[in-house]
């Protein structure tokens, strides 16, 4: 099972619409990902609820149909 | 038998540093807990690791107890710290090595610089 890094960075924006969001397919089987969100949604917020907020735009296909995503995310300057 | 959810608290009240992992500190299973466990050995933090493969129920559970999708994921003092992404960028940036220090967890001194 795979997602496409489109997909990922649809339902990223459908949660976050000012997020600028860069993913990486790490491996090129479309199922190791890294992704850099920046959003004003994350002002304010530890790096655990930033992680978790992506989660949720994610929908629960974080750690089933999709394997890995590494994180990085951050409020803009 | 408690509930897993009570199991979890227990296991994370426990021991100052727990890590849910996928296989044990000797053999990680996964490359994510992997990371962690030589982040962990590097500071010389002794820790606690909780196999998951060895429990659906906690490997289900900890993911709704911490609301975390993902494995590994490291507890500090009770407080969910994060999984491998975050433990990794706060190593980098030397915060995780104070925040072991400022919970009265001793790191190696090989560690400070």
């Amino acid at each position: 099972m795979a997602m496409q890094a489109s997909e990922i960075e649809r339902l990223i924006r459908e949660a976050l619409p000012d997020a600028q969001v860069e993913i990486k397919d790490l491996a090129g089987d479309g199922d190791h990902y890294a992704a850099v969100v920046v959003s004003s949604a994350f002002k304010g917020k530890s790096r655990v609820q930033q992680h978790q907020i992506v989660y949720g735009a994610l929908k629960g296909q974080m750690g089933g149909e999709l394997h890995a995503l590494a994180l990085q995310t951050s409020a803009p300057e | 038998m408690a509930n897993v959810q009570e199991q979890i608290a227990q296991e994370i009240a426990g021991s100052d540093v727990v890590l849910f992992m996928k296989g044990t500190p000797q053999f990680p299973m996964c490359g994510f807990s992997s990371q962690v466990v030589q982040i962990l050995d590097y500071l010389g933090v002794p820790f606690k690791g909780v196999n998951v493969l060895d429990d659906e129920g906690i490997r289900q559970g900890i993911k709704e107890f911490s609301n975390w999708p993902t494995i590994p994921q490291l507890y500090v003092k009770g407080e969910f710290v994060g999984g491998c992404d975050i433990v990794r960028e706060m190593f980098q940036a030397g915060e995780l090595a104070a925040h072991f220090k400022d919970n009265g967890v001793p790191v190696a001194e090989a560690a400070n610089s």
